[in-house]
């Protein structure tokens, strides 16, 4: 798939934002005042910019307000409407902590479930497709729910938390991008089956239909180099995972937490292009893509 | 909505065959020029007279070389455009209810004035079926022609998919495959009409029928005994040169 920067920065902020909210609606910091204010503002600016920067993915942005009719079928207006409830209960929880100093519980947790459930619905916008065999595991939902939390755990400052959630993220990552390779062939689309001419024989393209690109290429079918690849991957599990587990252990000061936060989100943004620049979409069968996998 | 309705007893589509298709291109092209003047935002071209022109098609056909385990390969021209599936995915994912399936003959449509142009659709379809306009910015499918159809101004025969209408060599056919006894489920039952990639579950109402087998000739040909050479060994002054050659260094094979 097109590695669209748009879509990437709105997974990658959105899914710390949403994470770091889950962590103030449970009360880990339970900070009150000016500090639950910082706490608050950061973890908007990075919710509503993901969320605001999705929206450049759009053909007709002044139409978004339609994506919110449709959460009894699709996943992606699922995910606006539990991204605008989290928004609104997490936005009166923070009122009561910053102007009243009241910590009001049950908005809290109810926050902190609305804000999990949008990253889940997040994923599951990706993990539904069938078309997209490397997506369609339940891995794909539990990374971006780990990732989400760990990343939100190290934003609030939760070692104890962030530790083995990145380690755990980490770990899950490793196995999805092994496993994941060979997904496509194991899901048992192939060029035979796309065109339904596997039962006379052995199927090649000899011509596409046109002689220039079209929208499904450009969209859908993105090849990576396997080399290249191989390199992000390792840089994204040192700079997303290794990196901060390691300055997290080391005594704390606020210059390594935040250099263990720069690290992360770097790593994140890199395991995220790599996360849509690999995946095969089954129509690039069609335009004889892939055939080294399938 | 984006609820796929419950199943409609008329399940209009297309039935392709893939033996007579000879690739001619007809139909993308009167395909587009009905669609980019008809229903819904034209079907737009960017750089067409440039280097690198690419545009919105509803139908592209592809071509495919078929190497059979003991015969000659052979080539199949593969038309592909939407297959107005019965679980089409790309109705489901739709977050405005802008995608949605026909109740009555199970056509599958973008109301545009809806589309926000997230491409989700697009990528939910296996088959590429679905393009965004580069220029209008919305997503574009084929509408099973939808406005030639039940369209009371046009000729009776005009009132099948423009692609239909202009395929030279008679390998498209319209009609209601929800009916067994309708000439298109006729045809799939005589011929072994299949679905395009099954697995995906996604279940096609347009079908594709399979080339036939190519004849296969035992002999090369009728005057083959007539022609087998009459000489294995040459006589004279070549059977001399022969000879001579063989002599040489090298010479004897």
């Amino acid at each position: 798939m097109h590695p669209a920067p748009s879509v990437i920065v709105f997974t990658t902020f959105s899914g710390l934002g949403f994470g770091l909210l889950f962590w103030l609606g449970l009360g880990w910091p339970g900070v009150t005042g000016l500090s639950a204010f910082a706490f608050f503002t950061i973890a908007y600016l990075l919710a509503v910019g993901g969320l605001l920067a999705s929206t450049f993915h759009l053909g007709h942005p002044e139409r978004a307000w339609r994506a919110f009719s449709q959460w009894r079928t699709s996943w992606l207006s699922r995910e606006g409407c539990a991204a605008v409830a989290a928004l609104l209960v997490m936005a009166a929880y923070g009122a009561g902590l910053v102007f009243a100093g009241q910590r009001i519980l049950w908005l809290g947790w109810l926050g902190a479930a609305l804000s999990i459930a949008t990253v889940f619905t997040t994923a599951m916008i990706y993990s539904q497709l069938r078309t997209v065999p490397r997506w369609r595991h339940w891995s794909t939902p539990a990374l971006f729910l780990t990732l989400s939390l760990g990343g939100g755990a190290l934003l609030a400052g939760q070692t104890r938390f962030a530790l083995p959630l990145l380690v755990l993220a980490g770990l899950l990552q490793a196995w999805a991008w092994h496993d994941g390779d060979s997904r496509l062939r194991r899901s048992g689309t192939t060029l035979a089956t796309a065109t339904g001419l596997g039962q006379i024989g052995a199927v090649r393209s000899f011509a596409p239909p046109h002689t220039g690109t079209n929208y499904l290429l450009r969209e859908m079918v993105h090849v990576v180099g396997r080399r290249h690849a191989r390199r992000l991957r390792v840089i994204a599990l040192v700079l997303g995972f290794a990196l901060p587990v390691v300055l997290l252990l080391l005594p704390f000061a606020h210059w390594l937490a935040a250099l263990a936060v720069l690290s992360h989100l770097a790593g994140v943004l890199a395991l995220r292009w790599l996360f849509f620049a690999e995946a095969e979409h089954v129509v690039g069968l069609y335009y004889g893509a892939h055939q080294g996998q399938a | 909505m984006t609820a796929l309705p419950p199943p409609s007893a008329v399940r209009l589509g297309l039935v392709i065959d893939l033996d007579t298709c000879v690739g001619c291109q007809a139909c993308v092209i009167s395909c587009k020029g009905w669609n980019t003047e008809n229903y819904g935002a034209p079907l737009s071209d960017q750089d067409p007279y440039g280097a690198a022109p690419a545009g919105t098609f509803l139908n592209r056909v592809h071509s495919y070389e078929v190497q059979p385990p003991a015969a000659p390969a052979q080539i199949v021209h593969f038309p592909k455009s939407c297959l107005h599936c019965a679980d089409a995915p790309c109705v489901t994912v739709c977050p405005t209810g802008a995608s949605y399936k026909r109740a009555e003959d199970g056509i599958v449509l973008v109301n545009e004035d809806a589309c926000i142009g997230c491409g989700l659709c697009a990528w939910a379809c296996p088959y590429g079926a679905r393009e965004m306009d580069a220029a209008a910015q919305v997503m574009k499918k084929c509408t099973l022609c939808v406005d030639r159809i039940y369209n009371a101004h046009l000729p009776e025969e005009d009132r099948v998919p423009a692609c239909v209408r202009t395929c030279p060599s008679g390998a498209r056919h319209f009609g209601d495959l929800g009916d067994p006894d309708s000439a298109v489920s006729r045809l799939v039952e005589a011929r072994g009409g299949f679905d395009l990639m099954p697995e995906q579950a996604t279940r096609p109402t347009n079908k594709y029928l399979p080339p036939r087998l190519r004849d296969h000739v035992e002999a090369p040909s009728v005057l083959a005994p007539y022609l087998t050479p009459v000489a294995d060994t040459p006589k004279g002054f070549l059977g001399w040169l022969d000879r001579a050659l063989g002599a040489l260094p090298g010479g004897a094979e």
